[in-house]
């Protein structure tokens, strides 16, 4: 391929006549899809050149002057097998990556700056120990170091003396603050003795300092940017394409760009895009993901449908009443936008610890100078002692403590299939002492069951129930023995399928379809009627996750509470709760009900953990204090929850329990432990017995310890 | 020891090389995608390899 390195971004400066277009493309991990993908689009006609970013799936498409629509690349994406979004980015994004190459960038500068810096300092430092170091060689050496390293400090210091120059401004001390007081005053005050040929200098120590914070910052920065990647996914592939029925017959569009009055075409297994009235069709919609409602709701011409509903069985002609913005889903995101700033009023425990250091460290460092001088030391003495205190009690393990632990913490669990999105997140989690469990799609696995049949029966339906992909057939399906497919078969929309088993003619639906009088269908049974034989009736229902009692019995010997809130009937509930062993349940709840019900329990003084999967469940897990979603979610609930867990196993919830409490409980000895050497190194100082290699010894060491205490995650409380 | 004057100079010189390559290969985007890089050494240009004879 005529590609060069810099394709995707040389693409957007060279002079060319075509355009670029940008997409999101979802599952590719390998080189293969890459090739793949990058080579498929590279023949779509119109394509001059195609890159895919396999970081952050982001494929950069080259068009030449006649480009293709976006529509035909996410079709051909998509029957490759990489469902794709347009990727529209948007200004946090943005202003994101350029945060992390500035990250990124400050910490080469440190680096630089740390290890020449030093070349400079070892002299010094072998002169503190009574080495032959003439005064000439001395001050030429100091002020070598201070060429170096400061310019150096002051560009590597730049994220925090912003960050602490907004903290201020806004009347509050975050951790940049002493960090940067003490950046700056380290410079001054070394760049003062160099000036008069005085002893100490400390120009690496500043820089050291600053490059173990930026690795700690860019850590925290590399955590959320992975998760807002995901979220991003998330959001993007909602539903890509709708089918737009226009005078020039069907077009794929943009769901963006569907109009009030437009007419849709929604397909068997599509979810609806927006809001609309059926035109014309029979069909059922799964609205499990809406309403936690397991049963299956019919639908026929002239019925209201909400976005996000599943089609089930028929396609479907939709008046769309609303615009993609307006619709059903987006009056749940502004339930959940309440409920996000409820949360983000939650301090961080960097921020606790920060709000704890400062008065104490700078107090101390006051008291130094003006204690010193009144005791006699001379005041240019006693400021230096104030600013050893500052240097060797700035806080480098606290910058490093808690970013350390998190990003160790979270790729573990990410190891796991359990996606973190914030370090705030985990800290919340870990705090937790109530769960609140959606049922449907989280305790069930969301799709029906066989229950109780004969097997002779089963055995004879499934070749029917093969033939059509309504969920409660597909269940038959699964259940039966693997024999071949009903011959000459015919699928109604909203009644069954018809077919002929080995001959013999079959049918196979509702209680009507199947030629049975007088019995009024439910939605989870199915009645299956072959020629000579009497009809039989199948009923399904949700099955529990296998583990699900398992988990809640690990969450109860955790001394956790549990309790289900579910906008499902009540029957379907109780009998959940029942086989769980759970008393606390609540059944037909509204969306606003459920978020009521959390704020309820946590202005109790609860601090309560919501599981829940759908659209119904975001607004209550955007407002309880830590929320999880599983991966089959919809995506406004992954994008409300703060983690997101794969696979068919509930356990996932106990196991980012507990990694989060293992978390915080090395944090805290981190705390700890800087707290410790700061009572050790504090007193030192002021009594002068600090000097620059002491202070790079501690500084370094201190660091590192906490470092090593955080990978200690790894391992703690037993590998799977 | 007037050597010193020299060699100081010029290791700073070395190191300040390796700075502003580094600093090029981060604007460059080179630290943009590492995962895509890691496997597109891993692809063989089709057009390069002739078909195999069957």
């Amino acid at each position: 391929m005529a590609l060069t390195y810099d394709a995707a971004a040389g693409l957007a400066t060279q002079d060319r006549p075509g355009g670029r277009l940008e997409l999101l493309v979802k599952g590719a991990r390998c080189a293969a899809c890459l090739g793949k993908i990058e080579r498929e689009i590279a023949a779509v006609p119109g394509v001059e050149a195609a890159r895919l970013n396999l970081t952050t799936g982001k494929l950069t498409v080259a068009t030449g002057v006649r480009a293709p629509s976006l529509a035909d690349l996410i079709e051909r994406l998509e029957a490759l097998g990489y469902p794709a979004a347009p990727y529209d980015p948007g200004e946090a994004a943005i202003a994101a990556d350029r945060e992390g190459r500035r990250l990124i960038l400050a910490l080469g500068v440190a680096a630089f700056g740390a290890g020449n810096a030093m070349m400079f300092s070892v002299p010094l430092w072998a002169g503190l120990f009574g080495q032959e170091l003439g005064e000439s060689t001395r001050t030429f050496m100091q002020w070598a170091s201070g060429l170096i390293g400061a310019p150096c400090a002051l560009y590597a210091g730049m994220p925090f003396f912003q960050s602490a120059w907004r903290s201020l401004r806004k009347g509050r001390a975050n951790m940049d603050v002493p960090i940067s007081i003490g950046v700056l005053l380290t410079l001054a005050i070394s760049f003062f003795e160099a000036a008069i040929h005085g002893r100490d200098t400390y120009f690496d120590a500043a820089v050291s300092l600053l490059l173990l914070l930026l690795v700690g910052r860019y850590l925290d920065h590399r955590l959320r940017s992975r998760a807002r990647g995901a979220a991003a996914d998330l959001l993007a592939l909602q539903s890509p394409l709708a089918t737009l029925l226009g005078a020039d017959g069907e077009r794929r569009v943009p769901v963006g760009e569907i109009g009030v009055g437009d007419e849709l075409l929604v397909r068997p297994g599509e979810r609806l895009p927006v809001d609309g009235v059926v035109e014309s069709g029979v069909s059922s919609f799964d609205n499990a993901l809406l309403t936690g409602e397991t049963a299956p709701q019919p639908v026929k011409a002239g019925d209201v449908a909400h976005a996000g509903a599943l089609n089930l069985t028929g396609a479907l002609r939709l008046r769309a009443t609303a615009a993609s913005a307006d619709s059903a889903v987006a009056a749940i995101a502004r339930l959940v936008e309440a409920g996000a700033q409820t949360r983000s009023r939650y301090v961080r425990l960097a921020d606790k610890a920060a709000a704890l250091y400062v008065p104490v460290v700078h107090s101390l460092a006051a008291a130094t100078f003006i204690g010193g001088w009144i005791l006699g030391l001379g005041p240019l003495e006693a400021l230096l002692r104030a600013v050893a205190v500052l240097i060797i009690t700035c806080p480098c393990a606290l910058g490093l403590a808690v970013p350390a632990v998190q990003i160790t913490a979270s790729s573990r669990l990410f190891r796991q299939g359990v996606l973190v999105k914030s370090g705030a997140a985990l800290e919340r989690l870990a705090e937790i002492d109530h769960v609140v469990f959606d049922k449907t799609g989280v305790l069930t696995l969301g799709r029906p069951s066989l229950e109780g049949a004969d097997p002779r029966d089963v055995a004879l339906a499934a070749p029917l129930a093969r033939a059509s992909s309504h969920p409660l057939a597909r269940a038959l399906a699964a259940a039966g023995p693997d024999r071949p497919m009903a011959q000459d078969t015919v699928e109604t929309a909203g009644q069954g399928i018809e077919g002929r088993i080995d001959g013999r003619r079959a049918r196979l639906g509702r209680a009507e379809f199947a030629g049975v009088e007088g019995v009024a269908s439910g939605e989870t049974e199915l009645w299956f009627a072959l020629e000579d034989r009497e009809p039989v009736r199948f009923t399904f229902r949700d099955s529990l996750r296998p583990d699900a009692r398992q988990s809640l019995e690990a969450l109860w010997a955790r001394r956790i509470t549990v309790e289900i809130l579910s906008g499902d009937l009540p029957g379907p509930v109780a009998e959940a709760a029942g086989a769980l062993g759970l008393k606390a349940w609540a059944a037909a709840l509204t969306p606003a009900g459920k978020a009521a019900a959390v704020r309820q329990r946590q202005a109790g003084g609860r601090k309560v953990l919501m599981v829940g999967d759908g659209l119904n469940d975001a607004a209550a897990l955007a407002g309880a204090h830590a929320a999880m979603a599983p991966g089959t979610a919809l995506d406004a609930s992954q994008n409300a929850a703060d983690l997101v867990f794969s696979g068919e196993s509930l356990g996932a919830v106990v196991l980012a329990i507990d990694v989060a409490r293992a978390a915080r409980r090395r944090a805290l000895e981190n705390f700890g432990f800087s707290a410790l050497y700061n009572l050790v190194a504090g007193p030192m100082a002021m009594l002068g017995l600090v000097n620059p290699f002491v202070a790079a010894l501690a500084m370094s060491g201190s660091s590192l310890i906490v470092t090593l205490n955080a990978l200690r995650m790894n391992t703690a409380g037993g590998r799977k | 020891m007037n050597i010193i004057f020299l060699l100081a100079p010029f290791s700073i010189l070395l190191a300040l090389i390796g700075l502003a390559g580094f600093w090029w290969a981060v604007r460059n985007g080179q630290y943009d995608d590492p995962a895509g890089d890691a496997s597109r050494i891993l692809l063989d240009d089709a057009q390069d390899v002739p078909e195999p004879p069957l």
